[in-house]
């Protein structure tokens, strides 16, 4: 073991640390910056962000915790980390909510400047655990951070409120002191946020370093730790969470399909980040439209699409109800859109800052009449990129509105992405109807789409609406042969897009005793524990879709060859009825509905359950 | 250069060219024939190519319009219109974009859709097709129709207020505003070309007589022998005479509104009130929408009020145009690189 400054220096191969505190405590700050450090020193990791739907809920109550929970490896890694080795607990009540998920012999890390009484009676302590037994059994660190802070301030101008806040960034120091990270890119990350604020870049600054400083020369740390970079694929890397890979990939859809971005949405948790991101990238002709409701944002979005552009609607569940309507008028006028929605948890207004995946039977039946449209769902922060342009594509192919489905736990969670190299991207032009001979604005092409004529291309001026329209003349028609036939044809149009859905690939054994199917943001959690019980000696498959409507072509074979199928969802088992009910087959349905995302130990447990083996750890 | 080539363009079109192949579906005698014609005969001289007008419209029977419009066209949901036609427009700004409503669509389910576009004055013309009640459902009171109105959903009388559509415009901040007649196509006319000239948001109500379920709701203002005694047509810097001898003025006492006799001795033309179309002040505006408050007082047909301030699809252009200036224009790499990217060998 390796000594620095009279130190040890400990090398680990994966550490999950969780920041928790007020939601006013600035810890969702704290671990955004923790992860992009660690991102930059080559650390695989993943992250959790936790905080309450209250902006700031009344300080030291329970209920007002935030936390960011962030796993980082030197190896390959899918999940945010089932328990936390180290808790940095910045008040009493956040440390009573999180200690029960730190791992038996983590490290606590408290303001112990907070545990005074009346902090201790909000969080409903009749006894400072620091000074009973409770955190027997844990490393306990107690640091005043608060008076550090204050001390490391005592020249700045700012009143004792303000030099009070910066105590996060004195935490976030120390945080980089002990795991060996560099405090560089957020002393910049600072100069550029409070850009014309002296005063306060030199308080975080200071606060920042004190912190850093702070651990190097304590007496309360003995050992520091590293975490060598991952062996990851050779590339360039930078981090991403899932909404700003979902704002990159619509950027760059319209970029490679020649069209000018529009986006029509209504602020909604947790997808209004996406609104954010687009709205800066006015430089690359994108107009963000934001709209009086929700129904507005699809319509005007509709409307783009009828004048030629690029249009999508971000929202959540909420928002997807009250844009029913307007999708089913997407789905009767066959124009390009695509909806997307990053669940949370409902019904109603439900668990707004909360992830869930209880939207899937909304995606895919959710309107009045047979209403069918494309649905695929993203499964990593990464992943969204990719699939944002895979939506884009098939709407603008078959003259479709598509719904991509997130969910807050992919979107608000970030990991290192390998970037494209952006000559490799595909481009995939759509060309609009100019010609005047023969048009009619519902005749159809090889893929059943019919023309895309915008308005302003002389000739083909035309009407289109909600009413059923006549085959080929697109002229209203209340015949009831046409409506069969109309029917039927966007049925098939919309199932014929299975011939650009890739295979489901199946990973490990291709038939045997158990398949995991998974869908969404479930992969990491499936993902390892599927790794674990492989290196326990237990065999088991693995496969994920992407597409849920119109399912892979081969879904059905695949199914066919496992004895068992085992779908785990965060809900009541909606992919499990789908399946039952196309592929008349039985499954096993593994459902959690807490608004957090499965640990892979639970998904683990159930694996090992249906293998007979030792019923998870 | 490019207005010279439209204008040579359209001089051959006429008001047939504005005819689809469709056939109108309207019951014999309703308004909206004559809404239509007007239309019709208007576009031609609007100096726009035909291909560049797109009709938007939501749900009743108004909005039927667009399929008999040889136009682009888009008949939308129930409501709606404003919002589709406003996407369109920002996204298309050089389109000339219309939406043909009626109260139930407008006022009730749209409401927020067109004060949200008369706030953010986005150039769009709307022609609010006005019969005070729902035809397309067969009957129902409207939010216009009046207190205590009897129909199949109030056997015993309406107990709501209805809304005043110029009054609700002004107040969201429409920057033109202005009413007609179906019975009077000339003025009907003159009001559709003031619409189209207007750059930014317009609203023209229409009043629109429905002869199966509402029949004669206008008859006061449309029926020869009385249509002079009760309508007031609004003309700028002209002092407001109406009656038919032209001897009937409103005087401005104060905020209040007071009908004078000028053959009465006491009065001239001189204590008129002067209409100012292009007040700043939008006081006299709504006095003027509140004329209807009251049986003693005229209806105005005409223009209410027009201002000139920059449009929000004119604002979103100049924000791309003033951005891009400054960071030059984006590519794919940029956009993916430009960020705390490393490199893993």
């Amino acid at each position: 073991m390796a000594q620095v400054n009279g130190k040890e220096v400990k090398s680990l191969s994966e550490v999950t640390v969780r920041f928790a505190g007020d939601s006013g405590d600035g810890m969702q700050l704290t671990g955004s910056q923790f992860s992009d450090t660690t991102a930059l020193v080559g650390n695989d990791l993943s992250t959790l962000p936790d905080y309450p739907a209250e902006i700031r809920a009344p300080a030291g109550t329970l209920y007002g915790v935030s936390g960011f929970q962030l796993h980082f490896s030197s190896n390959d890694i899918h999940t945010p980390g089932d328990t936390p080795d180290v808790l940095v607990a910045m008040n009493p009540a956040a440390l009573k909510i999180n200690l029960k998920d730190l791992k038996q012999g983590g490290v606590v890390i408290v303001n112990e400047d907070s545990f005074d009484s009346k902090n201790l009676k909000m969080a409903g302590y009749s006894v400072n655990p620091l000074d009973d037994e409770s955190l027997t059994g844990y490393k306990v660190h107690q640091v005043p951070i608060t008076t550090l802070t204050q001390t490391a301030l005592k020249e700045s101008k700012l009143g004792t409120k303000e030099v009070q806040r910066c105590k996060n960034f004195f935490a976030l120091g120390m945080m980089y002191w002990m795991f060996s990270r560099p405090i560089e890119p957020t002393l910049e990350w600072i100069e550029s946020k409070f850009k014309g604020n002296e005063d306060l870049i030199w308080a975080n600054q200071k606060a920042l370093k004190s912190g850093y400083y702070f651990g190097e020369q304590t007496e309360i740390f003995t050992t520091r730790f590293t975490v060598d970079p991952a062996k990851l694929p050779k590339g360039t890397y930078r981090n991403v969470s899932g909404n700003e890979a979902i704002a990159l990939g619509f950027v760059a859809a319209a970029e490679l399909s020649n069209l000018p971005l529009f986006l029509g949405s209504y602020p909604i948790t947790p997808a209004s980040d996406i609104l954010h991101y687009l709205s800066k990238y006015k430089n690359y002709g994108v107009k963000t439209f934001q709209a009086e409701d929700e129904i507005a944002g699809i319509a005007s979005a509709i409307g783009a699409a009828f004048g030629g552009s690029l249009a999508i609607t971000t929202t959540s569940g909420p928002g997807v109800a009250l844009k029913t309507e307007a999708m089913g008028l997407a789905v009767m006028t066959e124009l390009p859109l695509v909806i997307i929605n990053i669940q949370r948890g409902g019904p109603s207004t439900g668990l707004p800052t909360k992830t869930e995946q209880a939207d899937l039977f909304q995606a895919i039946y959710g309107r009045n009449g047979e209403a069918p449209i494309p649905v695929i769902a993203t499964s990593t922060p990464s992943d969204c990129f990719y699939l944002s342009i895979e939506a884009a594509k098939i709407a603008l192919k078959y003259m479709t509105p598509v719904m991509l489905l997130s969910d807050g736990y992919i979107a608000n969670g970030s990991e290192p992405w390998k970037l494209p190299n952006v000559d490799e991207l595909e481009t995939f032009h759509k060309e609009f109807r100019t010609e005047v001979e023969n048009f009619n604005s519902y005749d159809r092409d090889e893929n059943l789409a019919r023309p895309w004529a915008v308005p302003g291309t002389p000739g083909l001026e035309h009407r289109i609406g909600g009413l059923e329209k006549h085959h080929i003349t697109g002229n209203v028609s209340y015949d009831p042969d046409n409506h069969d036939f109309m029917v039927r044809l966007r049925a098939q149009k919309v199932a014929e897009i299975v011939k650009d859905v890739p295979d489901l690939e199946v990973r490990g054994d291709q038939e045997g005793e158990l398949l995991v199917l998974g869908w969404g943001g479930t992969y990491g959690a499936i993902t390892e524990a599927v790794d674990r019980i492989l290196a326990n000696g237990m065999n088991v498959s693995q496969a994920h879709l992407k597409y849920l409507n119109p399912f892979p072509k081969n879904l059905g074979d695949v199914l066919s060859r496992f004895k068992t199928i085992l779908i785990p969802e965060l809900n009541l088992g909606q992919l499990a009825t789908v399946i039952r009910a196309t592929y008349l087959r039985e499954v096993v349905s593994l459902t959690k509905i807490k608004g957090l995302p499965f640990k892979s130990m639970e998904v683990e447990s159930k694996i090992s359950e249906i293998l007979g083996g030792s019923n998870g750890k | 250069m490019a207005n010279n080539e439209v204008k040579i363009d359209v001089a051959k079109l006429t008001a047939k060219d504005f005819q689809s192949d469709q056939d109108v579906r309207w019951c014999p005698g309703c308004g909206d024939y004559s809404i239509l014609a007007q239309v019709q005969r208007v576009f031609p001289d609007m100096g726009k190519k035909k291909e560049d007008i797109v009709w938007i419209s939501g749900i009743g029977c108004s909005s039927r319009f667009p399929y008999y419009m040889d136009t682009y066209g888009f008949h939308g949901i129930h409501g709606r219109a404003p919002a589709i036609a406003t996407g369109l427009k920002v996204a298309h700004p050089n389109l000339s974009v219309w939406v043909a409503t009626g109260d139930g669509d407008l006022m009730s389910i749209g409401g927020n859709h067109f004060i949200h576009a008369c706030r953010k004055n986005i150039d769009l013309k709307i022609i609010l097709f006005n019969n005070r009640i729902y035809g397309l459902t067969k009957g129902q009171y409207s939010p216009t129709s009046e207190k205590g109105k009897v129909t199949k959903s109030t056997p015993f009388g309406s107990v709501d207020y209805p809304f005043n559509p110029p009054s609700l415009a002004l107040g969201a901040e429409a920057t033109f505003v202005a009413r007609s007649i179906d019975r009077e196509p000339k003025h009907m006319q003159e009001m559709i070309k003031r619409a189209a000239e207007h750059k930014g948001i317009a609203f023209l109500e229409v009043f629109q007589n429905c002869n199966i379920f509402n029949d004669g709701a206008y008859a006061p203002l449309t029926d020869k022998d009385v249509k002079l005694d009760n309508v007031i047509v609004l003309e700028h810097g002209q002092p407001m005479v109406f009656g038919k001898e032209k001897n009937k003025g409103i005087k401005l006492d104060g905020f209040s509104p007071v009908v004078v006799d000028l053959n009465d001795g006491k009065h001239s033309i001189n204590d008129l009130w002067v209409h100012d179309e292009k007040d700043e002040n939008p006081i006299r505006a709504f006095i003027l929408a509140h004329l209807t408050d009251s049986t003693d007082l005229p209806t105005p047909i005409g223009v209410f009020r027009q201002v000139i301030k920059e449009t929000y699809d004119d604002g979103v252009e100049n924000q791309i145009k003033a951005v891009t200036q400054k960071k030059g224009k984006g590519t794919l790499h940029q956009l993916l690189y430009n960020a705390n990217t490393w490199e893993v060998e």
